[in-house]
């Protein structure tokens, strides 16, 4: 288990925050900038030197002020990505791989050079230096710096930030690949939701140098009190699903979830693959009645849970799908117009399109 | 060396050994002193480095003087130095090398300091993630990073130190072949009747000496750049 507790002042801000997450497994500090996440990962990796607080990985104690241990940064084994790479640049690649390598602990357990090299696809960039390589291959290799290093703990703050919207469709399914093979516990600050549905098992949601929530993200994306969640545009539930098939020549993939089954746009996972989706609120919309003819192609039976007060003119209703829920975002008027009421079945309409990623640009 | 006599070739090849010593041992200590001041936050910083810049301000014959009253025969060090090591630096050619140091001193350090200000203190912080200590950090990030900024100190010092004069006179006066260097000889040549061609050819050898220095450093500072990966080749 992760245990995270810190208290520092600084001048106009204070940061309070508490957490704990499974591991190993990867946690999510999500939240606005300025939020304190960055802060809390310099002070995990040791960067940084709280007033108070107390930080474990797995029993091993890394700072704990009030038996006044703090372990320097070299000596934490936590691997850090930051946001802007920070590769040596007097080093080739090859020589910032092997960096970290040569200073990790005799014996420790972890991936190889060869195995990182070809999970990373750097086999062509090692004989050039940081500053012939893009932003992605960048942090790319600062990735892999830091496996090589065989951290107990992994650290990654906004890796992606930095990055255009096509570097950063590049080096997600790294990353996913990465979580798949990874058996160390991963610490990811991040501001984007979608880098969190990919990714996290644990999200803690963070606000003004306080923890909100923490929960798994189906969790927290299901609940409507948490306006940093409910009033994005995005916002939405986000369901575990299992692939069950795909039908090229309709051009649908089959997704299984506790409550019911999705037709999405066809995705190139194997059937039996897990695989999260994010329902937005905005796009799931309600009949009283199963409706006839429609070209909506998922129409799920649900029971009306709660018609929760949005913004003006706006509500938000929470529908139970067997274990599940989903959230949709409806007009006051229609919540008027159909009466609509806790307790009521209700069929929700999805539109397979809404699920259809955006077009990565070229 | 047809058209310089053996006097005058001495004093040249005593004025590259002396500016050779000097940037040799003022190297380390300036690198020192130059993190110190960059990375450091102590009480009497700012004392540090006005002491380590004066004698870019003051009279070079003020060092000089001082240098006589610490390390003449007499003096607090120069008496330990000649009890303890048998060592007398007034007067030869140890103690033309130790004025040249003191005041090409501040050059190095400044050289040094620019490019450690320039060093992004990130790249120390994750080497630190990735298990390096201190000493670690210094030798493999920080010191091949600053490489040009001590390369084109020590060659702006060593260009500079060949032309010391007023510490040099004034610490190990102006003995040929012991402590009379190429400014030295200029300024002997100048008081002896006659002795214009002299100090013409040796002026002429002094003005080259600083600008192939200066060149060379400015060539050697950009070539290390390069191969440190900061610009792309």
């Amino acid at each position: 288990m992760l245990e995270v507790a810190l208290r520092h002042a600084f001048p106009g801000f204070l940061l309070e925050a508490a957490f704990t997450a499974p591991t190993p497994g990867v946690t999510a500090l999500f939240g606005p900038s300025g939020c304190g996440k960055s802060t809390i990962l310099a002070a995990v990796a040791g960067l940084l030197r709280p007033q108070a607080g107390r930080v474990a990985v797995d029993g091993r104690v890394l700072f704990d002020a009030a038996r006044a241990i703090a372990l320097p940064p070299e000596r934490r084994r936590c691997g850090v990505v930051f946001q802007d790479a920070r590769l040596f640049p007097h080093l080739s690649v090859e020589g910032n791989l092997r960096y970290g390598l040569r200073r990790a602990p005799r014996g420790a357990a972890g991936l190889d050079t060869a195995e990182v090299v070809r999970l990373l696809g750097l086999e062509h960039l090692l004989r050039r230096r940081p500053v012939a390589l893009s932003g992605g291959e960048k942090q790319r290799v600062a990735l892999g710096r830091a496996l090589l290093s065989r951290p107990a703990l992994l650290l990654m703050d906004e890796p992606l930030a930095a990055l255009d919207a096509a570097r950063k469709a590049e080096l997600l399914p790294f990353l996913a690949r990465l979580r798949e093979r990874l058996s160390i516990p991963l610490l990811y600050v991040t501001h984007a939701l979608d880098e969190v549905d990919r990714l996290a098992d644990t999200v803690v949601l963070l606000q003004g140098g306080r923890v909100q929530a923490s929960g798994t993200p189906e969790e927290l994306s299901a609940r409507t009190d948490l306006p940093l969640l409910a009033a994005r545009r995005d916002a939405g539930a986000v369901l575990a699903c299992t692939v069950l098939g795909h039908a090229p020549e309709r051009g649908l993939t089959r997704l299984g979830f506790s409550g019911g089954e999705l037709l999405v746009p066809l995705e190139a996972v194997p059937p039996g693959a897990r695989l999260r989706v994010r329902v937005r609120a905005r796009d799931v919309s309600v009949a009283t009645e199963p409706p006839p003819a429609l070209s909506v192609q998922n129409v799920l039976p649900a029971v009306l849970e709660a018609v929760e007060p949005g913004p003006p003119h706006q509500a938000m209703l929470r529908l139970r799908l067997g274990a599940s829920v989903l959230l949709s975002r409806v007009t006051g008027d229609a919540v008027r117009r159909l009466q609509l009421a806790p307790g009521m079945t209700l069929w929700a309409l999805v539109k397979s399109v809404a699920f259809s990623h955006d077009p990565a640009p070229p | 060396m047809g058209w310089l006599s053996f006097e005058e070739w001495q004093a040249v090849q005593l004025s590259l050994s002396v500016a050779l010593r000097s940037v040799v041992f003022g190297l380390p200590p300036a690198v020192l002193v130059a993190w110190v001041l960059a990375r450091g936050r102590f009480p009497g910083r700012g004392m540090l480095d006005a002491l380590v810049h004066l004698p870019l301000v003051m009279p070079p014959v003020v060092i000089g003087w001082l240098l006589l009253v610490f390390f003449g025969v007499r003096g607090p060090a120069g008496s330990l130095l000649q009890d303890w090591f048998g060592i007398r630096l007034v007067f030869t050619t140890g103690g033309a090398a130790l004025a040249t140091a003191v005041m090409s001193f501040p050059l190095i350090v400044r050289a040094v300091r620019l490019s450690l200000d320039a060093v992004d203190p990130g790249l120390e912080a994750a080497a630190r993630t990735l298990g390096a200590g201190p000493i670690d950090r210094f030798l493999t990030i920080t010191l091949p990073l600053i490489a040009p900024g001590i390369l084109s100190g020590a060659i702006t010092a060593f260009a500079a130190g060949l032309g010391e004069f007023g510490a040099v006179i004034t610490f190990a006066s102006n003995i040929p072949g012991e402590t009379q260097t190429l400014p030295l000889a200029i300024y002997a040549a100048t008081q002896t009747p006659g002795g214009e061609g002299v100090a013409a050819r040796l002026a002429a050898i002094s003005f080259a000496l600083a600008v192939g220095g200066l060149l060379l450093a400015d060539f050697a500072g950009r070539r290390l750049q390069a191969l440190l990966g900061r610009v792309p080749r």
